[in-house]
């Protein structure tokens, strides 16, 4: 099974590109879930949500369908701040922040084939 | 030693990439797609399952059927989360698909039009999915590797359903076995399309496979579906709708016909039996619901207002 | 508020007889099943990803709670009639839901208006029923509680976002109101006073008027309905039907 759904022939390789109107959408948030008593909460994954009480009702349909989950904390992506020791400066794009956040990332002009 | 030599350091040492690392742009652009269209796959993936759920012949399979759409719901959520890691936001990779600049898995171009159709489903496109998503829990970039772990734990029970809905079919009345051997005629060759094309044909499978974003080739991956499933149908006394289906005792595997790759490539470029209904369906739910999406922005925003 | 006007069951139309107690599985089976069947229409067609997930979450809550107390029914009738007895082999007159649970999705403001009536009701019907001498269906009482506060932090909260977001989901979420209001006394006349005024305090939040309308449809639980549930049914059972007596 393939994902990567091939260029057909005449066809060109739209990677990414930035689109004019879409707008910016809920805010992500991150999930952390302790799954059961004596152990920490663990980062689970993410979520887009309007605000937090949203969010922790999201939280719990998303990631504990299965019931895993004793705790559940929710907290705005834009909230965490990184740091990470083994990197050096220049192989860090931003240095502050745990992703490439679609806001702190320029996307480059040129749109092309790989 | 140099960026892209620590990149590759990284990977050939099977390692992973995250967010924040040095990575070619080239890498990050492929797995942008990559993912997003695996994810857009979930998503549209509900359809053809989703059409079902009202019509389901027993409370049990209804059951099972909402709870596998919704599981696919959530991966398509999961991975999308990984796809933002690198740098866009989840409505703009919606947009790229409205906009049918983005694809997603062919196989879900087709109609499901009997209640077996659910049982080749399950079974033939969520076998396909094992063949892959193993593959791709030793992916190279790390949230997208995690994602998988997650969404590999929760397959288990979408790929057993599938497969006993066919074993009563199968079992059955003669209506039910017609119906189950129908699903299989229409599911089979389809089924072999959605591991893309031969290697030889695919541009980008090289690179990928150096990036450890691709593990094995769609070839491989092809003849490892076949030679699981060959027996899957002789166990349900079906008959694949392929003449040339023949094993290989020197090869140890099974030979099988050829493609039709004018009819493969006809549903990538968009011009599939349902490519227009999924695309509009998928359309209309979020145009639909653009006035819900901006209430509860609202709500927050005046929320925030009165709490400050 | 004027007197309501309640159009109920036509004269001259049979109650069927059955045991009280069967009538009581069943018609909390029927509500469940039937919403169940409505969220499922939702499917694939949320506003987003979450709300998808979120709405076949509820559904698959309230199918869990049928097919439980569907089995019960069978225990408590004792023929030896399965879940799949009731659902798929009931007739439109043999049903016992309300009316509101078989009415139309329509947009996303109906179907939340719809649920929020509906969970500030059947909270209070667990908490009744978890107290109940029967022990199995106080223990799906018990459990369906639980699920039933999820169902309700998700409805009012949404009732909040739309009754005080934008001026078209208030619009949307009045127009909601007013349609589905005279159906409403199914709900509230067992819990006189409580049900209301719970709602009243939802709806002061967020600004949405119940109209001083005395006009009030009844008869689900008697098997009377709107024409809405034919069509559910014909969807629902049109598998079994179609192919009598096949395991699937």
């Amino acid at each position: 099974m393939t994902y990567d759904v091939p260029v057909a022939p005449g066809e060109k390789a739209e990677l990414e590109e930035r689109i004019e109107g879409v707008g910016e959408g809920w805010p992500m948030w991150e999930v952390f879930v302790r799954a059961r008593r004596g152990i920490s909460h663990v980062h689970i994954g993410s979520l887009h949500a309007p605000d937090a009480r949203s969010a922790l009702q999201n939280a719990r349909d998303v990631y504990t369908r299965r019931g895993e989950g004793v705790s559940v904390w929710v907290v705005p992506s834009s909230e965490i701040h990184a740091f990470e020791p083994e990197a050096a400066a220049e192989y860090v794009e931003a240095n502050e922040k745990v992703y490439r956040l679609a806001t702190t990332y320029e996307i480059p002009d040129e749109v092309g084939q790989m | 030693m140099s960026p892209e030599e620590r990149f590759q350091a990284i990977i050939d040492e099977e390692s992973k990439i995250e967010p924040t690392d040095w990575m070619p742009e080239g890498y990050r652009k492929t797995l942008i797609r990559q993912i997003a269209q695996h994810a857009h796959s979930e998503i549209i993936g509900m359809q053809p399952e989703g059409n079902w759920i009202t019509r389901a012949p027993s409370l049990y399979r209804k059951a099972i059927l909402m709870a596998k759409v919704q599981d696919e719901a959530g991966h398509g959520l999961y991975l999308y989360s990984a796809a933002e890691t690198l740098g866009v936001t989840r409505d703009h990779l919606q947009e790229l698909l409205h906009q049918g600049k983005h694809k997603y898995s062919s196989i879900f171009n087709y109609p499901t039009l009997t209640w077996a159709d659910m049982g080749a489903i399950g079974w033939l496109v969520d076998g396909a999915a094992i063949t892959n998503q193993v593959m791709l829990t030793r992916c190279s970039y790390g949230p997208y590797a995690r994602a998988m772990v997650r969404i590999c734990k929760e397959e288990s029970f979408h790929q057993r359903q599938g497969y006993e809905l066919l074993i009563r079919l199968c079992n059955g009345a003669p209506e039910q076995k017609q119906m189950a051997q129908d699903a299989l005629d229409r599911w089979w060759w389809p089924s072999l399309m959605m591991f893309g094309p031969s290697d030889a044909d695919s541009v980008h499978s090289e690179q990928s496979m150096k990036w450890k974003i691709k593990r094995v080739s769609n070839d491989d991956l092809r003849q490892q579906f076949v030679d699981m499933t060959v027996p899957q149908a002789d166990y349900l006394g079906l008959t694949i709708p392929d003449p040339d289906l023949e094993w290989n005792a020197e090869r140890g595997h099974y030979d099988f016909g050829d493609i039709d790759w004018e009819e493969f490539w006809r549903v990538v470029k968009g011009n599939g039996p349902m490519s227009r209904d999924r695309i509009e369906h998928k359309n209309r739910a979020w145009e639909d619901g653009a006035w819900v999406r901006a209430a509860a922005t609202a709500y927050a925003a005046k929320q925030a207002g009165r709490a400050a | 508020m004027s007197e309501q006007i309640v159009s109920s069951t036509p004269q001259g139309m049979p109650v069927v007889e059955m045991d009280s107690h069967l009538r009581e599985v069943l018609s909390h089976a029927d509500d469940n099943m039937v919403l169940a069947q409505r969220l499922g229409e939702w499917i694939s067609y949320a506003p987003d990803l979450e709300i998808d997930i979120a709405l076949g979450n509820i559904a698959l809550d309230h199918l869990g709670v049928a097919r439980a107390l569907y089995t019960h029914a069978g225990e408590v009738e004792g023929e030896g009639r399965s879940e799949d007895d009731f659902a798929m082999r009931r007739t439109e007159r043999e049903f016992l839901n309300l009316l509101l649970v078989e009415q139309p999705n329509g947009d996303f403001a109906q179907t939340i208006v719809r649920q929020f009536f509906f969970d500030v009701y059947q909270r209070l019907v667990w908490a009744e029923l978890a107290e109940s001498d029967d022990e199995t269906l106080a223990g799906v009482a018990a459990k369906a509680g639980k699920e039933a506060a999820y169902h309700y932090e998700f409805s009012s909260s949404w009732m909040l976002r739309l009754g005080d977001g934008t001026e078209e989901s208030h619009t949307r979420a009045q127009d909601a109101v007013d349609t589905l209001w005279r159906f409403t006394s199914e709900l509230s006349e067992p819990y006189p006073e409580v049900w209301r005024s719970e709602v009243d305090a939802v709806f002061a939040e967020t600004g949405l008027n119940i109209a001083d309308d005395p006009y009030q449809r009844s008869g689900g639980r008697e098997g009377f309905h709107t024409e809405h549930l034919g069509f559910l049914l014909a969807e629902m059972q049109w598998m079994d039907r179609s192919y009598p007596g096949m395991e699937w």
